[in-house]
């Protein structure tokens, strides 16, 4: 098998290019793009270090089950957001959504 | 050689579903890098994660950010011209992936070459799940009750003039 340090360069690739998008993007479902592919980063993480650990544990999967349980709780919500923004704004352009700006 | 197929897929994959110019492919696109991390979760060994991902993940994930695109889409988003920002993105990923990958790489890392013996199945998980981890998972279920309520809730909010 691979060395674990090809897994991790993965995943830190995939983390880069959600951090661009967070930062480039000025779509609200792409920034939601963004958020999933850094939490696929997370997970393959998780997975990753757990199946490469001296002792053999299942901890990792079994939070990876979990953390994409919570993404999925995300979208769900994030995309309720978007819809209401655009109804209200007509527009998902984040940097046109100022109503809450002080 | 399999490995650096999959994970340029997954790559290729993420950074088209960022820049596409329209933004259904650019949700495809994701799918498609979801699915590549799925057959990452399948060169791990851990097969039920692999189901798992791709029946939230693509099954349910991908359907709806897709069928949120296609109540919300406009024409004019393909013309938003984004300046600075795009250079100051790449500049501050590419500055991340380095440092962090050249911190890493000279750690104890990239020592760690074989995995263990014993694959784990689905079976420990759910013993581990049910044993050690209850609690979790009664919270999350409860997170995903009250996220659905909370969607629900503002999808019903009227619109007010």
């Amino acid at each position: 098998m691979e060395p674990l340090f090809n897994y991790f360069i993965l995943s830190l690739a995939l983390l880069s290019v959600g951090i661009y998008g967070l930062i480039a993007k000025r779509n609200a479902i792409r920034l939601l793009f963004s958020v999933e592919i850094i939490i696929n980063a997370a997970i393959i993480n998780f997975v990753a270090f757990a199946r490469y650990s001296e002792t053999p544990i299942v901890t990792g999967q079994t939070f990876a089950i979990f953390a994409i349980a919570l993404a999925a709780a995300e979208a769900a919500v994030g995309l309720a957001i978007i819809v209401q923004a655009f109804r209200l704004n007509n527009d998902i352009d984040v940097l046109e959504l100022k109503k809450l700006r002080g | 050689m399999v490995f650096l197929v999959i994970s340029l897929v997954t790559l290729i994959a993420a950074i088209l579903s960022l820049e596409s110019r329209e933004l259904v492919y650019g949700a495809v696109a994701l799918a498609l890098s979801f699915l590549g991390v799925a057959a990452i979760f399948i060169l791990l060994d851990a097969l039920y994660l692999a189901m798992f991902q791709i029946l939230v993940y693509i099954g349910s994930i991908s359907v709806l950010i897709i069928f949120v695109i296609m109540l919300v889409r406009r024409e004019k988003w393909s013309t938003i011209k984004s300046g600075n920002e795009r250079i100051v993105g790449i500049v501050t990923a590419l500055t991340f992936f380095l440092v962090i990958g050249y911190v890493s790489y000279n750690s104890g890392l990239s020592n760690i070459i074989t995995p263990n013996s014993s694959i784990p199945d689905f079976y420990d998980i759910g013993i581990q799940m049910i044993n050690d981890y209850w609690l979790i998972l009664e919270v999350t279920g409860l997170v995903l009750a009250v996220s659905v309520i909370g969607a629900l809730t503002m999808a019903k909010i009227e619109r007010k003039n």
